[in-house]
């Protein structure tokens, strides 16, 4: 009862929108880089082996760091601000995200490279883009629903320490003040934000991904 | 056009040692010409067709295509593979254009060229639909549509209806041969099915087995369209047929032992444990 109370008077009165509407933004925009690092990382790492003994293997060690390990030196190099809950967002997600890329990209059947190097498609950007990246679709969608989780972990754990709003420091607002009903709502949100979008978001695109390919299985009536 | 002059292929293999995969073959194949590489399995046939596409190197020897050296793949040699391998996140109509979006073609062209080939494999009515929903002759004939659009002096066919029964085989044949005789490309094609090389080519290359050499040509001089009761036809399959008994020999020997005849049509072994075979 005391947990309604707070969410009506959060969102009316108080900066529970404001704070949920900058978390997301924050994840968004870590996200959108992760995922583009990520994937371009994984790529070099499935088309050139030195660099995937050498640096690949530190990204696996990486990705065992927990993202709020991170923090004391995302707040060094950009002090307490958004920038550092960005950085370490971005962590989180950029390690599973290489990963994953390189596995589909390892793992894409190599008739599709030798059609498309026959028909004039050549070894380098285009080859990238028009045939790659398409080739290894599901696993990279695979890459973004993991990548996303993390990012969202990653996000909470930063915000709770950095100054700004957000959904973590209003937790931590909450902790100081012992206000439960408080810190209640904010995880219930996030739960709530999380399972949306996967569901209508990441899953969907998935789904549809797969069907397309011809991997979704039969459909037993 | 194509000139294959004394090339060699060795294998480097995994457990260390090489495989001599092709030993001094020599082949010309002129403008226009369908040549048919025949052989049995394992016998080297589709690394010739690899190293005529671009797609491995060679250690010996020259392949020069109008007088120029192969140096890779390219869109003057298209290759239709066994495996189709069309794109799966691709329409048929897309798959089709694919070769022409390389060129550098507009995307209206594009789609026009694209649905002729389709219509000439007569897969018209499938034009958007993915390669998953289809049956396994439609996949090749688009794969084929994919190839024809872009126009290449040479095609490289690798055993494509290998995969495919005996009715879709026979109207494939078919179609292919109009295709040919519309549009005289230079073809060669690899299988190891007897009566497909016969039926379609001008010329068959029997080739020899570990090492791959080139072991004997056959011209076929047969009207077109070829009619399958042609008694020129059944002449050159039994002339090929005699040529590849050794070669068969050679191969099955190496499986199960020393004492299989093919003339003689005898198995190894009447062992004491057998239950009476050959009865």
């Amino acid at each position: 009862m005391q947990t309604l109370q707070a969410f009506y008077d959060g969102f009316v009165h108080g900066d529970l929108l404001e704070a949920t509407l900058s978390s997301v933004r924050r994840l968004i925009v870590s996200f959108i880089i992760s995922i583009a690092l990520g994937t371009t990382l994984g790529f070099l790492f499935a088309r050139f082996k030195l660099l995937d003994d050498t640096i690949g293997f530190l990204v696996v060690a990486l990705q065992t760091i927990p993202s709020i390990a991170w923090l004391p030196f995302a707040i060094i190099w950009f002090g307490l601000n958004e920038a550092a809950v960005i950085f370490i967002t971005t962590l989180g997600a950029t390690w599973t995200m290489a990963l994953s890329s390189r596995t589909g990209i390892k793992n894409i059947p190599p008739i599709y490279l030798r059609a498309a190097q026959t028909m004039g498609t050549g070894n380098g950007l285009k080859m990238f883009v028009q045939v790659m990246i398409p080739a290894a679709f599901p696993h990279l969608i695979n890459g973004v629903r993991v990548a996303w989780a993390f990012a969202w972990r990653a996000l909470v754990a930063g915000e709770l320490i950095a100054k700004g709003t957000g959904l973590g420091q209003l937790l931590q607002e909450g902790r100081n003040l012992g206000d439960t009903s408080l810190m209640l709502c904010i995880v219930i949100i996030i739960a709530v934000l999380g399972t949306l979008s996967d569901h209508f978001c990441f899953k969907r695109l998935e789904d549809k991904v797969l069907e397309r390919y011809g991997l979704a299985g039969s459909k037993t009536k | 056009m194509i000139h294959i002059h004394q090339v060699s292929k060795t294998f480097e293999q995994r457990i260390g040692g090489s495989y001599k995969a092709l030993d001094n073959i020599s082949l010309t194949i002129g403008r226009g010409e369908f040549v048919s590489l025949l052989g049995p399995s394992g016998c080297g046939k589709s690394t010739v067709l690899n190293l005529v596409a671009g797609l491995e190197d060679h250690n010996e020897g020259t392949i020069e295509i109008n007088g120029k050296k192969v140096n890779g793949p390219g869109a003057d040699r298209v290759v239709v593979f066994q495996e189709h391998g069309l794109f799966p996140w691709l329409t048929v109509l897309d798959n089709v254009a694919f070769g022409l979006k390389q060129k550098g073609v507009g995307k209206k062209q594009r789609h026009e060229l694209a649905m002729e080939q389709i219509k000439s494999v007569h897969l018209s009515r499938f034009a958007d639909r993915y390669p998953h929903e289809l049956s396994g002759g439609m996949r090749q004939r688009a794969a084929i549509a994919r190839a024809l659009a872009m126009d290449p002096e040479i095609l490289l066919m690798d055993e494509p209806f290998a995969a495919l029964d005996e009715q879709t085989r026979l109207i494939l044949h078919k179609e292919l041969e109009e295709i040919w005789m519309r549009t005289r490309k230079t073809i060669l094609f690899i299988t190891h099915n007897i009566r497909e090389a016969v039926i379609l080519s001008d010329r068959v290359v029997v080739m020899s087995t570990r090492p791959g050499t080139i072991k004997k040509e056959f011209a076929v001089k047969a009207a077109r369209p070829r009619d399958s009761a042609d008694s020129v036809l059944h002449h050159v399959e039994n002339s090929i047929m005699a040529a590849l008994a050794d070669e068969l020999e050679k191969v099955v020997r190496e499986e199960t032992g020393d004492e299989y005849s093919i003339k003689k049509n005898d198995f190894p072994g009447t062992a004491a444990d057998s239950l009476g075979g050959g009865i």
